[in-house]
């Protein structure tokens, strides 16, 4: 098996081989390597340009709109009976945290000068924030998303048309998240050398993980500053968020991975039950093996044959999660719960109603855990409310008598 | 014995060696093609190992995949299926193609010991990565006189195809331009041909045989004029596809670009 040259040295960081504990690596053809190599060798010396820092800030504050807020959410407080304060991820332009890694991403791609962006999507929202990016840029856009999930996300498979990308349908295995990501690395595989490939979430091979986390980083670092201002302390006492591929809570728990008095929570998603055979909940249902150039957990059958995963949510809807959830899941450093479908749907009409804010399905996974935490009537929590739930308003109707 | 050193010392140009998915297109084809191929004048056999996902492929070689994890194809299958082989044909070198995930669950030691003692000589692993090879692998491979198949592409660096010539023991496989299995060559006249040139040049210790968008006479020859000869996969899985005699149909096909 491979093993980490060295020990990491944190949480946060994996080694020079890209491994937090047995989890992570580059696991991808010959016909790759270039471009992962470059991307690899370059990316720290880039991202701690002046230069760029510059560039990255400016374009985080004016264009998509940071700080977001952290709010403090009075009625779900009541209602749980803590003090519950959402960072409001839903605020950025595009409607998710998903834009803070592609404006990232673009410069990035800009400074080794790729001039065509290929991206995969699941519930659609790291395929607009990329064709929005794009559009800002003037760069080629295309955007691969499982047909299944085009069905299901319609709203944004038009919103990325009109920024000018073009969206190509993922056809093979179950049309999902997974299959979409597999046909942006061929895609690749076919233009190694004018296309940067801006992976939205916290996995693939190194560096990805790592440089998908430091760009949503900014996500806890907000958090930390806020948290003071609002409650006295930079440290509250839980931080949750959704995990499909990981990057949402990669970066709320990104500066609080080394504060032991954080408990972090992760929330995955149980489908239609853990065990029902209709799930997504991979750090339960998940074993050690390869997916999409990375060692991580992953949902597969006793021959390491992938599974098809299940949930509701196009954005969770993914048989892997980042090699960094892995083993926070393994070092028992995050705790993960698994939400069904019902019970996010059912989070989708509290916080709307409770709190006047309508969440994605992926978020509500976040937000139906709230009753399971344990947390007490002093404690800080924090939850990520990663996207507005605009996307998902077909689904809401759909499900309208389970809601409301 | 060294049966991939003994195809190329007795053919030293146009060798052709055929891919094709184990288990496609029924499950219990995999032994009569594999002798069809052989028989019919193919110098090395690759078997594919059907992954769910297996990223340097197209869509043919993709979906034979798919029918053949549904016919029930697994690596215990093939080894079973694989285990008199060698007094059926005893010369042509086969090597295993596929994914390292199922490779990594099987148990890498395992799956060597399994696929020597099922007659393989040696394996293409395209996503494993050749520092863990190297780290991890390489003595469980010697163990078992298996020899591992490394790809290069025009992107490698000339340092990098020195290293993987240094760690190989059999041929070199020459990924003839961007693209996944079974593409089309989008190249601009002559790109390609400086590519395989430019590999020639450098004198390498190992024989190389060029891989991807290779599909018929033409094309075989066309590739033979600069390496040892060439890998046929995808366009021997169309040929298949809906075959009545898929045995028959793989003869034909090794005799189209052949003769």
């Amino acid at each position: 098996m491979a093993s980490p040259t060295t020990p990491p040295p944190t949480y946060q960081q994996p080694n020079d081989r890209g491994y937090y504990g047995q989890f992570g690596g580059a696991f991808i053809p010959e016909m790759l390597y270039p471009n992962v190599e470059e991307l690899r060798q370059h990316y720290l010396s880039i991202m701690a340009e002046p230069a760029f820092q510059q560039q990255y800030q400016q374009l985080l504050r004016d264009y998509v709109g940071r700080p977001t807020p952290l709010f403090e959410a009075k009625r779900l407080s009541a209602r749980y009976n803590t003090r519950i304060y959402l960072k409001r991820e839903d605020l950025c332009h595009t409607g998710a945290h998903k834009v803070n890694n592609t404006v990232g991403q673009i410069l990035l791609a800009q400074r080794l000068g790729k001039t065509r962006i290929i991206a995969e999507t699941g519930a659609g929202q790291h395929g607009v924030a990329t064709a929005t990016v794009c559009a800002l840029m003037g760069m080629e856009c295309i955007v691969y998303m499982g047909e299944v999930d085009m069905e299901r996300q319609k709203p944004n498979v038009y919103r990325m048309r009109l920024l000018g990308a073009e969206v190509r349908p993922a056809l093979s295995g179950s049309r999902t998240l997974k299959d979409a990501t597999n046909e942006a690395i061929r895609d690749w595989i076919s233009n190694p050398v004018d296309t940067h490939y801006i992976i939205g979430s916290v996995v693939g091979p190194h560096p990805y993980p790592d440089l998908v986390a430091r760009l949503q980083a900014v996500i806890s670092e907000e958090m930390r500053k806020q948290l003071l201002e609002k409650t006295g302390s930079e440290l509250p006492d839980y931080v949750v968020a959704c995990v499909g591929g990981g990057s949402n809570a990669a970066g709320a728990f990104y500066h609080f991975l080394e504060e032991p008095s954080v408990q972090l929570v992760a929330v995955e998603a149980a489908g239609h039950g853990v065990h029902s055979g209709h799930s997504a909940a991979t750090s339960v249902l998940g074993t050690p093996g390869i997916i999409h150039g990375s060692r991580t957990l992953l949902m597969q059958d006793a021959d390491g044959q992938i599974t098809e995963p299940y949930s509701i949510s196009a954005g969770l809807d993914y048989p892997g999660i980042g090699p960094l959830h892995a083993f926070l899941s393994d070092a028992k450093r995050a705790r993960f719960i698994s939400i069904e479908d019902e019970a996010a749907l059912k989070a989708v009409a509290e916080c709307s109603r409770l709190e006047g804010i309508i969440p994605a399905l992926e978020t509500a996974h976040a937000l139906a855990a709230l009753g399971q935490l344990g947390a007490g009537p002093d404690d800080v929590v924090v939850i990520n409310l990663s996207g507005r739930g605009d996307k998902d308003l077909e689904t809401y109707i759909k499900y309208a008598d389970s809601i409301m | 014995m060294n049966r991939i050193k003994n195809a190329f010392a007795k053919k030293q140009k146009n060798l052709l060696n055929m891919y094709f998915t184990a288990g496609y297109p029924r499950l219990h084809d995999t032994v009569p093609i594999l002798k069809a191929l052989s028989e019919a004048g193919a110098d090395l056999i690759e078997i594919g190992m059907p992954f769910s996902d297996p990223l340097a492929d197209g869509p043919v070689i993709q979906a034979s995949s798919t029918v053949a994890l549904a016919n029930g194809m697994n690596l215990r299958v093939l080894f079973e299926q694989l285990k008199d082989i060698r007094q059926q044909v005893p010369e042509t070198p086969i090597l295993l193609m596929g994914y390292l995930n199922p490779v990594m669950q099987f148990g890498v030691d395992d799956f060597c010991r399994e696929a020597a003692a099922a007659g393989a000589d040696g394996v293409i692993l395209p996503d494993l990565p050749l520092d863990d090879y190297v780290a991890e692998y390489q003595h469980i491979f010697r163990r078992h006189n298996l020899r591992p198949v490394f790809l290069i592409t025009p992107q490698t660096a000339p340092e990098r195809i020195r290293r993987i010539d240094e760690l190989t023991e059999s041929f070199l496989y020459l990924v003839s331009g961007p693209g996944t299995t079974g593409g089309a060559n989008t190249q601009a006249e002559g790109v390609q041909e400086a590519y395989f040139r430019r590999i020639e040049a450098m004198n390498l210790r190992n024989p190389r045989l060029i891989g991807f968008g290779i599909g018929d006479q033409a094309s075989f020859r066309h590739a033979c004029q600069y390496a040892e000869g060439a890998i046929i996969g995808s366009a021997l899985i169309r040929a298949l596809e809906g075959a009545q005699d898929a045995p028959a149909a793989a003869a034909q096909f090794v005799t189209s670009v052949l003769n």
